[in-house]
């Protein structure tokens, strides 16, 4: 293992420092508990949102802390969700009266985490809801396991949500908005090489020269298949069509519940594409692969959109929700509407994401 | 009688047995799930273990809720929820208590068995820890019926944890990251089931 570390016990801390040192005007750390908070929170007229999830993937959350996204973010140790102290404080010290809405993805463990977060909360004087994010179709059989996991979708999430929030919706407005975005995305990923936790100092997984992972999860959780290694065009097949192929999923998604302080299953269901819907596109790549294939990635999917009478309305490309250092990519596709669209161009000031300001 | 000296010696004895096979559990998780189910249990108990001075003038009860609070707190994921929950809930039942008769172990185990499943929904059979813990609960009650002492008791619970580890390389995961593996998740072993049976095993040695 060949990484830029110090002692791996340390890693998440350090660079949590490095990050409040390197954006300073827009963020700040807290330490024990982690988690990494506006500077000018907490900020008054408007809804908080926070997330948070394991180390490992930034820039996803500490990158997107910030004006017009989110106010606080809780990163765990690598891969693994972080703990409900962290959530507590967090959400404790960006709230200002109007509610806190906590993006999470479908893991059993943030699940868990988050949940415990919501019961302890329960005493404050603020309100508190979770909104799950499952978009991963790399998932088979849904509906017998823990479900979809949370990838691509939550970028669109925590942007078009901390927008909304921004632009003054209510906490019950963004709960029922972070659902229809929820609703409306779906990822699929590949990866072409494993990835090494600092701590374990060896690879996740194996995977050969010649081969790859389709269907791979963000902390190295293996995916539907192993398949010969294909060219750019073939993968961006393969992923694209699992996305716009997808028939309509219905599930038990659970949703928070503030009465009860739980999470209680809600039949939903993500309807699939259409010819003539208009789409947020997004290729992400894992960390370890250049943007330039990122961009050869990016044109097939262009192309195979029009086939399919999708019509792209903003892309992003670029590495947002990493795994370490993996080799391999994600695209994710969101429906999106007026309402979408314009939340999506709105103001951003983050360390990873910033336009219009 | 198990002792509260004897539980403070359990819980550093554990904190040791998690460092010892941090390797070993990382691995197994890497098969099925994330790769960091080791690393993060040893940190864990770590924290438990230098925490221990600071409580040891308290009751068994609240030495179990704070352990299960800092596991809460520093292994992250869903194992430290599901382990922080087993001593929260073990604790509760032990408040007050200096000392645990058999039938207060049969209660604790129970009562942390009883909050995993409430905390983390997962059955027999799913391929968690809770088919490690369930069988041990189970063994436990029935020695005591047969008229064994509580050591006794204790060591056909960690046969049957062990048992139950074992088998879990045959289930396929329906609880938590290994269950994206469906099929695939066979042939490996469960590593939560395995920290459940190294934790027990540690509570055999200390009495
Ligand atoms: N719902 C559950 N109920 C009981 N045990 C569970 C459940 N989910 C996971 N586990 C146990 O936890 C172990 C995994 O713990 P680990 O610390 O690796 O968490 P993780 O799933 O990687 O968490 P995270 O997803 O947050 O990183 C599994 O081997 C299993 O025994
Ligand atoms: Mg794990």
């Amino acid at each position: 293992m060949k990484k830029l570390l110090n002692k791996p016990e340390d890693f998440v801390r350090e660079s949590l420092e490095g990050v409040a040192l390197a954006h300073s005007d827009t963020v700040k750390a807290h330490f024990e508990p982690n988690f990494l908070y506006r500077a000018d929170a907490p900020v008054s007229s408007k809804v908080a949102i926070i997330s948070g999830g394991g180390s490992g993937h930034e820039p996803m959350h500490i990158g997107f802390v910030g004006k017009g996204m989110l106010d606080a973010a809780c990163p765990g140790e690598v891969f693994t969700s972080p703990t409900p102290d962290q959530i507590l404080e967090a959400a404790k010290l960006v709230h200002r009266g109007k509610g806190v809405l906590s993006i999470v993805k479908n893991y059993s463990g943030d699940v868990m985490n988050f949940q415990m977060a919501g019961e302890l909360l329960s005493s404050e004087e603020f309100r508190f809801i979770n909104v799950l994010i499952d978009d991963d179709v790399g998932v088979k059989g849904g509906l017998s396991t823990q479900g979809r996991r949370g990838v691509g979708t939550t970028v669109f999430a925590e942007k078009i949500c901390g927008a909304a929030a921004e632009d003054g919706y209510s906490l019950d407005d963004l709960v029922t908005l972070c659902r229809r975005v929820n609703l409306s995305g779906r990822s699929m990923g590949v990866a072409l090489s494993s990835c090494t936790v600092p701590a374990s100092g060896v690879p996740t997984f194996e995977l050969g020269d010649s081969e790859m992972e389709v269907g791979i999860g963000i902390h190295g959780e293996q995916g539907r298949e192993r398949m010969p290694m294909m060219n750019a065009d073939s993968i961006t097949e393969l992923l694209s069509l699992s996305i716009t192929e997808d028939p309509a999923y219905k599930r038990s998604l659970p949703e928070w519940d503030e009465g009860t302080c739980t999470w209680i299953d809600r039949k939903v269901t993500s309807q699939p594409f259409k010819p003539g819907d208009r789409v947020l596109a997004f290729v992400n790549g894992m960390g370890g692969t250049p943007l330039a294939e990122l961009y050869v990635v990016y044109r097939k999917l262009f192309e195979i959109c029009r086939e399919k009478g999708l019509e792209i309305v903003r892309s992003l490309v670029g590495n947002y929700i990493t795994s370490l250092e993996m080799q391999g990519c994600f695209i994710t596709l969101l429906k999106t509407d007026d309402e979408l669209t314009r939340l999506w161009d709105l103001p951003v000031k983050t360390p990873s994401l910033r336009w219009g300001i | 009688m198990v002792t509260k000296e004897q539980i403070i010696k359990w819980l550093k004895l554990a904190a040791n047995v998690m460092q010892e096979n941090k390797e070993w559990l990382t691995q197994l998780d890497a098969a099925v799930g994330d790769g960091e189910h080791g690393i993060n249990m040893a940190r864990g108990f770590q924290k438990v273990s230098s925490h221990l001075p600071s409580v040891a003038d308290e009751d068994i009860g609240s030495i179990l809720k704070s352990t299960g609070a800092i596991l809460l707190s520093a292994i992250g994921g869903a194992g430290g929820v599901i382990f922080g929950t087993f001593f929260i809930e073990a604790g509760k039942v032990t408040s007050g208590r200096q000392e645990l008769g058999s039938v207060d172990i049969a209660a604790f185990l129970k009562a942390g068995l009883s909050g995993v499943i409430k905390r983390g929904g997962a059955q027999v059979g799913d391929k968690t820890m809770v088919d490690a813990l369930a069988p041990a609960v189970t063994a436990f009650d029935r020695s005591l019926e047969d008229g064994a002492d509580t050591t006794e008791a204790l060591g056909q619970a960690v046969a049957a944890a062990q048992v139950g580890m074992t088998e879990t390389t045959h289930l396929v995961a329906k609880k938590g990251r290994a269950s994206y593996l469906g099929e695939r998740s066979i042939g490996h072993q469960d590593p939560g089931a395995t920290s459940l049976y190294l934790i027990l095993k540690a509570l055999y040695d200390a009495v």
